[in-house]
């Protein structure tokens, strides 16, 4: 949606990130001496030394498992450092990472499912990494693994969404279309961190800049609503949206994510809703919006829930307020499904004025104290 | 527009006495501006902190940036002197919980004190926390006061049944007011719980005054329609310049003076034997958006214009009279002329209190100026006052083949904020 709004921090940690395994992991086949082990199994993840200095660190590792795992190194909220993946059984690789002074987390993920068979290390030395509070790094960490998991089951989603395009069939690409964005549209805010990969998948018609080709869910959304068929040209649109969310889904894990970027985060969820759902404009063709609509408010509200023991001490009239309104907001919008297991909603365009108005309202009632919840989480 | 243009002006007749046996000495500071503006509302009870004592007419009045009292026995910015802009909000209560309603009033009296004296919101614009957005939008900052009034005002839904437990308080002069031939109004804009009229002589302190009193309420109230005026339409210091109207008149010509106690208290204000002592030192306000059909009264020959209205366009003088001020001979107007049908010897004495805006919206979709008078009229008594005048200009005004009022809304308008403990609608809640 909105054309580029790149985090530039986050881009640029991201590369950094990226570097460090790509282009380092080559010069440590030559310097295996003095490498740290790491030697997986299927039941167990061991590292010959969990102390070590800070600097250029090199990762031996060896898959003694019968499945196939990979290995990372995480900071304390679950961020990536570095990582290894598709290591089979019996298969050594290396890993290299420029690594500073603090405390890490070294996982190996027997299968490539879950948080893996976790091991605690020290990297000492250098400047140390500023005292963090434990209570936020669950937090974040928490919300990272939710964020990964709204990626993953959104591929599954996607590829109905995409098969059905695939296959010509209209209405099954209709029907799928919604679902298959709401993992997206949940954690958004992150996603749009990613500053390559929004403007691909998620852009409406007119954020397009000149000479930018339209591409993602809503060049497909006006081809299924408006002329009702899908050509080669969508087909191929089907496959290349499949490539950018797997690619959002395979580097989700390296956002850089905060405490106050996930208040933030939370709040833009709600003015992104303002912004968009609460017109029209998000899903102009489909009139899906308050599916998009619920979604942004269920992100919002993950990250609120997970700041809150925190957010709570130090402003408890405000965790009462949100709490309030998230309810508020939530019963709003159940009036326009029946079944509230599902998310069938009502289609946008059957939603007069007045009820815009109301939800407008409620919109704001949340907005406005979620804006003070980074305030409270960063006193 | 109706009584706004003149016929208000000619409502004052019946009570006239005081206002015009003092006019002669005011009428000798015709001419001087901002500084006679400050003189009347001086002599009003000091509700006008000084403006300017130089008495340099070039000077606007904006510029002079006073502050006006937020205290007082009546709220201000009814018959203190009219400011140049207006941001009229009108809000929809979104709480069920009558003490939110209460926190919200109160949190809504101390940022008006506050603004009204030119200070900002809460802890202010910057300089706080850099992870939690500013209590004060900012866009007033290094502004003056610019003698920003705000007025609130509570609408009969605020009083319906089940709602705060305030039926038994709804008073009997707060009406729904009917539906008046031609009307179109739009529900969208008409009506509220609340209201607040924000007034000022800088139209970004009015906007900053509405667009922060707006966000304090998020959660509790929305803001249901709002309307920006200029120009205004009508003058509670009869002797500045009597400011025209978007169809070239001079308007409000005889207003109710802001220093004439004696009308005020007579036609303004709710006395304590009027049936609702929760409003004792109030009054109630109608608000209209009057649309004016600009192209095609500009196309209206300047006989027709003059026959209109009932005055002539230059000197604002009324039919067969050489000057304003000059007391109008009605049977010398067209029997349908808006000033005839407004003026209280028409409507048995009604008076009231006019303080409209001037808006231009832009165009509409057809390229017409979307231009008219936001029409604004307190009273004593409703009944009395815009309902009798309006049922005579609904049906027989020449006027009406030029405007259409486009929405309506009432409102109770609580004494004033005594002091700093007080708060706005105190006596309707306790």
């Amino acid at each position: 949606m909105r054309a580029v709004r790149l985090s530039v921090v986050t881009a640029a940690t991201a590369a950094a990130a990226l570097a460090a395994v790509t282009g380092c992991s080559s010069k440590s086949d030559s310097t295996s001496d003095g490498a740290i082990k790491v030697t997986a199994s299927d039941k167990s993840c061991e590292v010959s030394k969990t102390e070590f200095a800070a600097g250029h660190v090199q990762f031996a590792i060896e898959n003694k498992g019968s499945k196939v795992t990979e290995v990372y190194l995480l900071f304390p909220d679950d961020r990536i450092v570095a990582e290894r993946e598709n290591i089979g059984p019996g298969l050594k690789q290396n890993l290299t990472a420029e690594v500073k002074a603090g405390s890490y987390e070294i996982a190996c993920k027997p299968g490539m499912k879950g948080s893996g068979i976790r091991q605690k290390v020290t990297v000492t030395g250098g400047a140390q990494t500023p005292k963090r509070d434990p209570r936020l790094d669950a937090a974040v960490a928490a919300y990272r693994t939710y964020v990964q998991q709204q990626a993953d089951d959104t591929l599954p989603k996607l590829k109905t969404f995409t098969d059905a395009i695939a296959a010509g069939d209209v209405e099954g690409a209709k029907k799928a279309y919604a679902p298959s964005r709401i993992g997206w549209e949940r954690t958004e805010p992150v996603a749009e961190s990613f500053g390559d990969i929004d403007p691909k998948t998620d852009t409406r018609e007119d954020g397009l800049e000149k000479g930018q080709t339209w591409t993602g869910w809503h060049r497909l959304e006006k081809a299924l609503w408006t002329d009702g068929r899908i050509g080669d040209e969508e087909k191929k649109l089907g496959v290349q949206l499949s490539t950018d969310i797997a690619d959002w889904q395979k580097r989700v894990g390296t956002a850089e994510i905060t405490p106050t970027s996930m208040a933030n985060g939370a709040k833009e969820l709600l003015d992104e809703v303002a912004r968009n759902k609460i017109t029209g404009e998000e899903e102009r063709y489909s009139h899906t919006d308050l599916v998009d609509f619920k979604a942004n408010v269920e992100g919002a509200q993950k990250a609120y829930e997970l700041l809150k023991p925190v957010a709570s001490k130090n402003d408890p009239a405000l965790t009462a307020e949100l709490d309030k309104q998230f309810a508020a907001i939530e019963a709003q919008l159940d009036k326009y499904r029946t079944d509230k297991n599902s998310y069938d909603f009502t289609s946008y365009d059957k939603v007069g004025e007045s009820d815009r108005k109301q939800l407008s309202d409620g919109v704001n009632a949340l907005g406005e104290p979620l804006s003070k919840l980074a305030a409270a989480v960063a006193k | 527009m109706s009584d706004s243009t003149d016929g208000g002006a000619g409502t004052q007749a019946a009570a006239d006495g005081g206002a015009t046996s003092s006019a002669p000495s005011r009428r000798s500071l015709l001419g001087w501006g901002g500084a006679g503006l400050a003189l009347g509302a001086a002599a009003a009870g000091g509700a006008v902190a000084a403006v300017r004592s130089d008495g340099g007419d070039a000077v606007p009045a904006a510029d002079t940036g006073a502050a006006v009292p937020f205290h007082g026995v009546h709220q201000a910015g009814i018959a203190t002197a009219v400011q140049d802009r207006l941001h009229f909000a009108a809000f929809d209560v979104t709480t069920k919980d009558r003490a939110e309603l209460v926190r919200l009033l109160k949190d809504w009296t101390a940022a008006a004190a506050r603004m009204t004296a030119g200070q900002t919101v809460g802890e202010g614009a910057y300089g706080g926390l850099a992870e939690a957005p500013p209590d004060d939008t900012g866009e007033a900052l290094g502004l003056k006061p610019s003698r920003l009034t705000l007025t609130i005002g509570f609408g009969p839904s605020l009083f319906a049944k089940g709602r705060f437990g305030l039926e038994g308080r709804r008073p009997e002069a707060l009406v729904d007011i009917e539906k008046f031939p031609h009307d179109n109004l739009d529900p969208a804009r008409s009506d509220g719980d609340l209201c607040i009229q924000a007034c000022a002589d800088d139209p970004q302190v009015a906007v900053h005054a509405i667009r922060n009193l707006a966000r304090i309420a998020m959660g509790r109230a929305a803001v249901r329609w709002s309307q920006l005026g200029f120009g205004k339409t009508s003058s509670t210091t009869p002797e500045a310049q009597t400011p025209r109207n978007m169809m070239g008149f001079k308007d409000g010509t005889r207003n109710v003076s802001g220093t004439d106690t004696a009308a005020l208290d007579q036609h303004v204000w709710v006395g304590a034997k009027d049936g609702s002592p929760w409003m004792t030192g109030g009054s109630y306000l109608v608000a209209r958006r009057i649309r004016m059909h600009i192209e095609a009264w500009d196309r209206t020959g300047l006989q027709e214009q003059e026959d209109v209205f009932g005055r002539d366009k230059g000197e604002g003088a009324p039919v067969g009279k050489a000057k304003e001020r000059d007391e109008p001979f009605l049977k010398a107007m067209k029997p349908d002329a808006h000033v005839r049908l407004a003026h209280p010897d028409s409507n048995a004495g009604a008076t009231i209190l006019r303080r409209g805006y001037s808006f231009t919206d832009g165009t509409d979709g057809l390229g017409r100026l979307d231009a008219g008078l936001f029409f604004l009229a307190y009273q004593r008594d409703v009944r009395k006052g815009f309902l009798p005048v309006q049922r005579s200009l609904a049906r027989h005004d020449a006027l009406n083949e030029y405007i259409q009022h486009v929405s309506s809304a009432i409102f109770a308008v609580p004494p004033g904020v005594r002091d700093k403990d007080d708060w706005w609608g105190r006596a309707l809640f306790s």
